[in-house]
C-alpha cells in the first residue's frame, strides 16, 4: 500500500511536471501568437534562498521598484520574471535557461554573487540574450562575454579606491582580512594589497593578512593577531552578514583603528547588527543617498524610502544597483527600438552618459560600467554619511 | 607573541570552547539514548536565536522574560521534532532515522529562509552581557566571561539530573540497553522526550549566549556550529556529558591556537575540527571519556 | 510453456522497443528537433545526478556503508577537469590574482582523458581515506566521510596556485552533445549494474545485510568495502567532472557538504538499493525542483494576492515532501527492487483487482 502511495506521489509529481511544461508552453504562445505581444519580459535571476538569499532579495527589491516606476517601454508593459537560483551554480544554469527558453525574456538582470553569474555566462552568450549584472564584481563575469554587462564597478577599482583613501587619510600600515572562499572578498582584498603597496612604495606596509572561512562567525583569533601588529587601518571586505561580526569583535578587543570595507557594507543589516560599534567604519560605495548625484537618484531615494517604509531604514546599495541595471536595460531597449537580443546588446554597449542612481554610466569594451568615481562613506549616529569622493585613474 | 596577546587568545579559546560545549551536550545526550546524530540540533539552535530576536525586538519583552520564553519555545520545538520525525522511525534502521534528521535540518533551514529571509537580523542587545571589560590589557565582553561559568553550572545540573534523579536513572538505563529498559517498565518515550527537553533547552541558552557574542542571526547560522559541536561530542566520548564539555573546550582552544601560532594556516581552521574528528575516530573511537561499547551480534 | 515463451519474447521486444524509443528521443532532443535548451539542461543535469546518485547508492544502498563523502569526490573530479581542460592561453586571465603553478599551467588534456583522470584521482583519494575510516560503523563512518569531504573542499580552497582558490575556474569547455552526459551515464550505470550482479555485488549485499555473518562466510570485509567505496568515488569523480564541464565553471564553495544531502535525498526517494529507482529519483528531483518553481511565483486568486506564494516557498514545499517521504514511504519508489516487467504487470493487475501471480519469476530487467 505504501509503495503504491509513493508511486502515486511520484507519478503525480512527474505528471504535474508535464502539465506545467505544457502550461508554460501554451501561455507564451498565446501571447506571442498575435505577432508582437503587448508585454516585454525581462528576466531576473537572483539568489533568494541559500547562502546569498539576503543580498539577492534586497537586489530584487530595487529591480521591482524600478519596474513599478518605469513599467513601460516601446509602448508595451514590462513584465519581470523572477527566478531563484538558490545561490547554487547548477540551479543558476537551469534558472537562466528557463528564462530564455520558457519565458522568452528579451534581457536578463542578475545576479548577486559572481559565481552564479559566471556559471550562467556561457548560456547567455550562446543564446545571445543581453544580461546586466547588478552587483557581481568579479572580473570573470564579463570577460570574454560580449553579452554580459554590469552596472557596478569592479574589484580592482574598488580595491584601488580604498587604498587611495586610506593613504590620503594618513595611514602607513594596513591589515587585510579576507574571506577565504568568497571571490568578492578575495578579489577586493588582493587588489587593495597591491595598490596599497604600490602607493606607499613599501613592501612591508601590509602588516598582516588573514583569511577566514565561509560561515565563520568568530574572528577573535585573527583580530588578536592583528591587534598585536597595530596597523593604522584594517581593510575587511566581506559580506553584510560577516561585516558586523568583524566590526563588533574588533571593537570588543579594543581595536580602535578605522575599519574599512567595500560596497557590500552599505547595507542596513550592518548597522542593525553591529549597533553602535558600526560608528566610524569606512566604506566605498556608488551613490550618496543624502546628496544625490543625479535627478534620477533624487527621485529614487525619495520614492524607494517610502516604498521600504519602516522595514529597512536605509537603502541597500545593491537595491540601487538593481534599479540602475533595470533602467540601463530599459534604456537600451528603447534606443534599440526592438526586442532583438543583438540589437539590445549593441544599444547597451553604446550607452552614453546614462544618468543612473549610482552615477553617470558608460561601458568599457569589456562590458563593465566605466566608473572612475567612488563615494566614501562612514557611519555616524546610525546613518551612512558621505565623507569624501575619490577619483582614481585606471 | 607577547604575553598579553597569548592571554587574549586563551580567553578567546575558552569563550568559543564553552559555547561549543553547551551545544555539544545536547548532541551527546540524544546520541547516548537514541544512537542518533541529531543533525537538526544546529537548526534548533538557529531557531532559538530567531525566537530571541522576535521576543525582544518584535514583542519588546525585557531580556529575562524573553530568555524564559525562548527556552520554552525551543523545548517545544525540540520535542515536537522528536515526536514527528524520530518517533515513527524508532524501529527503523539507524540510517533511516539519520536521514530523517537531515531532512528536518533541511526543512528548518528552508522554512527559516522563507519566513525570515536570508537578510541577517541583529541579535537584540542584552545590556549587561555585551558590556566590555578590560582586565590587564585583555579586552573581554561580559558574555565571554559569563559563558564558561554558565556552561559549568549547566553541566553540573545535567550531571545531577542524570546521576541523582529517577528520570536520570531511567535515561542511563535506556542508553545502556534500550530493549531491556523497555522490558523493565521504563517509559521509553518519556525518557526520550526528557532528553530532547534538556538538549533543546541547552541549545536555547547556547543560542542566547552565542547571539550576545556573534549578534548576527540568519537561517544557515546553525550549520557549522552544529557540525563542530558534534565533533566536540565525539572527541569527548559520545554519550558522555562531561566529555562533551571537555571536547568543546579542546576544540575551541585548538581552533584559536592554530590561528594564533600558525597564522599561515588560518585557511585550514575549519579543517582542524574534522582532522581532530578523524584522528579520534581512528585512534580511539570512544573518545576521551567514552565507554567501550561492544557490538551485540 | 508456450505461453511463457511467448510472454518472454513479448517482453524482450518491448524492452528493445523502449530502448529504441528512449534513444530516438535523445537523438531528437540532441539534434534540437524537439524540446528546447531548458529541457535539455534539465535532462543533462538529471543524467549527471543519476551517475553520482547511483554511485552513492552502490556504497550506501548496496554495501550498507553510510558514506557522506560524495561532494568531496565530485570536487576532485570537477577540479581535475577544470584544471586540465581549460585552454592554456586563457589561464593567465583566469588566474589573475595568483598565477597557476607552472607544473600544471601548460598541461592541457582532452576532455575524456581529464574526466577519467578525475575519476581515478577521486578513487585514489577514497582508498587513502577508506583505509582508516571504513573500519568505523554506520554513523561514525557517516560523520568521518563528511569530515573528509569538507577537508577536501578546504584544501581546494587553499591550493590557490592550482585551483585558483575561492575564485574558481571558469571557461571550461562545455559539453557539445547530450550523448556525452547520457553516454557516460549509461556506461557508468551498466558497469555498476554488472558489478552489483557479480560475485562482488553479492558480497556487498551480504555485508549490508549482516557484516559479521558475511565475514564468517569468508568474505573479506575490508577488501570489499574498499572496492565499493573506491568505485563509488570513481563515479562521483566522473559525475563531478561532467558537472564542471556542463556548468563551465567550478569553485570550491559549490562542493559544500550539504551538496551530498541532495544525492542522499535522491537515493532515499528512489529506494536505497535500487538502481532503477535511483535513476528515476534523479530525474524526478531535478525536474521536480524546476516544476515547483510555481510556488515561488506570486499567485493571485480572484484579484487577491495570496501572500504565502513568494520566494523560498518552493524549497519549503520540497523539503516538506521529502519529510513525508522519509517518514511514510521509507522504501522510496522502488525499495530494493528493480524495475521489471513483472513489477509493471503487477501494478496493472492490482489496479484491475486481479489476484497477483504467486510465483515471481525473473523478468527482463531494464
Amino acid at each position: 500500500m505504501k509503495k503504491f502511495m509513493s508511486l502515486i506521489l511520484c507519478l503525480s509529481m512527474v505528471l504535474s511536471l508535464f502539465t506545467a511544461c505544457a502550461k508554460n508552453d501554451s501561455l507564451p504562445s498565446s501571447e506571442t501568437a498575435s505577432g508582437d505581444s503587448d508585454v516585454i519580459k525581462i528576466g531576473v535571476f537572483e539568489p533568494l534562498t541559500g547562502e546569498n538569499g539576503g543580498g539577492g532579495s534586497q537586489e530584487v527589491g530595487g529591480i521591482k521598484y524600478a519596474n513599478k516606476i518605469y513599467g513601460e517601454v516601446l509602448g508595451k508593459k514590462v513584465e519581470l520574471v523572477i527566478v531563484d537560483n538558490k545561490s547554487d551554480k547548477g540551479e543558476a544554469t537551469t534558472a537562466v535557461t528557463r528564462l530564455i527558453e520558457k519565458d522568452k525574456v528579451v534581457a536578463i538582470i542578475g545576479s548577486y554573487g559572481s559565481g552564479v553569474s559566471i556559471a550562467a555566462g556561457d548560456i547567455i552568450k550562446q543564446s545571445k540574450i543581453p544580461t546586466m549584472g547588478a552587483s557581481c564584481t568579479n572580473p570573470m563575469v564579463t570577460q570574454g562575454n560580449e553579452f554580459y554587462f554590469r552596472a557596478c564597478f569592479l574589484d580592482p577599482f574598488q580595491g584601488n579606491v580604498m587604498a587611495t583613501y586610506a593613504i590620503n587619510s594618513g595611514a602607513n600600515t594596513a591589515a587585510v582580512i579576507m574571506q577565504n572562499g568568497d571571490d568578492y572578498s578575495i578579489g577586493l582584498g588582493n587588489f587593495f594589497i597591491k595598490s596599497f603597496k604600490e602607493l606607499t612604495e613599501d613592501e612591508n606596509s601590509i602588516v598582516a593578512t588573514s583569511e577566514f572561512q565561509v560561515n565563520d562567525t568568530d574572528f577573535n583569533a585573527i583580530l588578536t593577531n592583528i591587534k598585536s601588529k597595530n596597523p593604522d587601518v584594517i581593510f575587511a571586505p566581506s559580506s553584510a552578514t560577516t561585516a558586523p561580526l568583524i566590526i563588533k569583535q574588533a571593537r570588543a578587543l579594543g581595536i580602535t583603528c578605522p575599519i574599512m570595507g567595500g560596497d557590500t557594507w552599505e547595507n542596513p543589516a550592518v548597522i542593525d547588527v553591529a549597533g553602535k560599534d558600526a560608528e566610524g567604519i569606512v566604506l566605498s560605495t556608488f551613490f550618496d543617498e543624502n546628496d544625490p548625484a543625479t535627478e534620477e537618484a533624487k527621485s529614487f531615494v525619495e520614492g524607494y524610502k517610502k516604498e521600504l517604509g519602516d522595514s529597512e531604514p536605509i537603502i541597500p546599495a545593491v537595491a540601487a544597483l538593481g534599479y540602475d541595471a533595470y533602467l540601463l536595460v530599459l534604456d537600451a531597449i528603447e534606443r534599440a527600438g526592438s526586442t532583438d537580443g543583438t540589437a539590445i546588446r549593441d544599444a547597451i554597449a553604446a550607452t552614453k552618459d546614462f544618468e543612473g542612481v549610482t552615477g553617470v554610466i558608460n561601458f568599457t569594451d569589456e562590458g563593465d560600467a566605466d566608473k572612475n568615481i567612488a563615494v566614501i562613506k562612514t557611519v555616524k549616529d546610525g546613518q551612512f554619511v558621505y565623507i569624501d569622493t575619490v577619483e582614481v585613474k585606471q | 607573541m607577547s604575553f598579553e596577546t597569548f592571554m587574549q587568545q586563551l580567553a578567546n579559546g575558552i569563550s568559543i570552547g564553552s559555547l561549543y560545549a553547551l551545544i555539544a551536550i545536547g548532541y551527546t545526550m540524544v546520541y547516548g539514548i537514541l544512537r542518533l546524530i541529531n543533525f537538526a540540533h544546529g537548526d534548533i539552535f538557529m531557531m532559538a536565536a530567531y525566537f530571541m530576536v522576535f521576543s525582544m525586538i518584535n514583542f519588546s519583552l525585557p531580556w529575562y522574560i524573553a530568555i524564559v520564553l525562548v527556552i520554552i519555545s525551543t523545548v517545544i520545538l525540540g520535542v515536537v521534532i522528536e515526536r514527528i520525525a524520530y518517533k515513527p522511525l524508532r524501529d527503523a534502521p539507524r540510517m533511516s532515522i539519520m536521514i530523517s534528521a537531515i531532512g528536518v535540518s533541511f526543512f528548518l533551514e528552508n522554512l527559516a529562509t522563507y519566513l525570515f529571509t536570508g537578510v541577517p537580523k541583529g541579535f537584540p542587545d542584552i545590556p549587561f552581557l555585551t558590556q566590555a571589560a578590560n582586565i590587564g590589557g585583555i579586552s573581554l565582553s561580559v558574555a565571554t566571561i559569563v559563558t564558561p561559568i554558565i556552561t559549568i553550572i549547566l553541566l553540573l545540573c545535567v550531571l545531577f539530573i542524570t546521576n541523582k534523579t529517577k528520570i536520570g536513572m531511567a535515561m542511563r538505563a535506556v542508553s545502556k540497553d534500550y530493549e531491556t529498559a523497555r522490558l523493565m517498565g521504563i517509559k521509553i518515550n518519556r525518557v526520550i522526550s526528557t532528553t530532547f527537553v534538556i538538549g533543546s533547552a541547552l541549545a536555547a541558552v547556547g543560542a542566547v549566549l552565542w547571539g550576545a557574542k556573534y549578534p548576527s542571526v540568519m537561517p544557515l547560522m546553525g550549520v557549522m556550529p552544529g557540525l563542530k559541536c558534534f565533533v566536540a561530542a565525539v572527541l569527548g566520548g559520545i554519550g558522555n556529558t562531561t566529555g562533551a564539555v571537555i571536547g568543546g573546550f579542546i576544540l575551541g582552544m585548538g581552533e584559536m591556537m592554530i590561528v594564533a601560532f600558525l597564522p599561515l594556516l588560518t585557511g585550514y581552521r575549519d579543517a582542524f575540527a574534522f582532522i581532530v574528528l578523524i584522528i579520534v575516530l581512528i585512534v580511539k573511537p570512544t573518545g576521551l571519556l567514552g565507554e567501550k561499547v561492544t557490538d551485540k551480534v | 510453456m508456450m505461453i511463457n515463451n511467448n510472454r518472454k519474447l513479448m517482453r524482450r521486444s518491448l524492452t528493445v522497443l523502449i530502448i529504441i524509443a528512449f534513444a530516438s528521443i535523445i537523438i531528437l532532443l540532441d539534434t534540437k528537433t524537439i524540446g528546447d535548451n531548458y529541457v535539455r539542461r534539465i535532462l543533462n543535469l538529471g543524467a549527471i545526478y543519476a551517475i553520482v546518485s547511483v554511485s552513492m547508492n552502490l556504497v550506501n544502498g548496496f554495501t550498507g556503508l553510510f558514506s557522506l563523502g560524495q561532494a568531496g569526490f565530485m570536487a576532485i573530479g570537477a577540479f581535475t577537469v577544470a584544471v586540465f581542460t581549460v585552454p592554456v592561453e586563457l589561464r593567465e586571465a583566469i588566474f589573475y590574482i595568483v598565477p597557476q603553478n607552472p607544473l600544471v599551467a601548460n598541461i592541457e588534456l582532452p576532455f575524456f582523458v581529464a574526466l577519467i583522470l578525475g575519476g581515478l584521482l577521486a578513487a585514489l583519494v577514497s582508498i587513502l581515506i577508506g583505509m582508516p575510516v571504513l573500519r568505523l560503523k554506520s554513523d561514525y563512518l557517516a560523520i568521518a566521510t563528511l569530515g573528509f569531504s569538507e577537508i577536501i573542499r578546504i584544501i581546494f580552497t587553499n591550493m590557490k596556485t592550482i585551483t585558483n582558490g575561492a575564485l574558481g575556474i571558469n571557461r571550461i569547455p562545455g559539453i557539445p552533445t547530450m550523448w556525452i552526459t547520457f553516454g557516460v551515464a549509461i556506461v557508468s550505470i551498466i558497469f555498476i549494474v554488472l558489478l552489483i550482479n557479480s560475485s562482488y555485488g553479492r558480497a556487498f549485499k551480504a555485508i549490508r545485510e549482516d557484516d559479521i555473518a558475511a565475514e564468517a562466510m569468508g568474505i573479506n570485509l575490508f577488501k570489499h568495502k574498499v572496492i565499493s567505496f573506491a568505485i563509488g568515488a570513481f563515479f562521483a569523480g566522473i559525475g563531478g567532472g561532467l558537472l564542471a564541464s556542463l556548468l563551465g565553471t567550478v569553485d570550491p564553495k559549490q562542493f559544500y557538504f550539504t551538496m551530498t544531502y541532495n544525492f542522499l535525498l535522491i537515493i532515499v526517494l528512489g529506494g536505497m538499493g535500487s538502481v532503477s529507482g535511483t535513476i528515476i529519483g534523479s530525474f524526478v528531483v531535478t525536474a521536480g525542483l524546476e516544476y515547483l518553481r510555481i510556488f515561488d511565483e506570486p499567485l493571485t486568486v480572484l484579484g487577491v494576492n495570496i501572500p504565502i506564494f513568494r520566494a523560498g516557498f518552493r524549497m519549503v514545499i520540497f523539503s516538506f515532501l521529502l519529510m513525508i517521504l522519509v517518514l511514510f514511504f521509507r522504501q522510496g519508489i522502488m525499495g530494493q527492487k528493480e524495475l521489471s516487467w513483472d513489477m509493471i504487470e503487477g501494478w496493472f493487475k492490482r489496479r484491475k483487482g486481479l489476484p497477483k501471480k504467486g510465483k515471481v519469476d525473473k523478468g527482463g530487467t531494464i
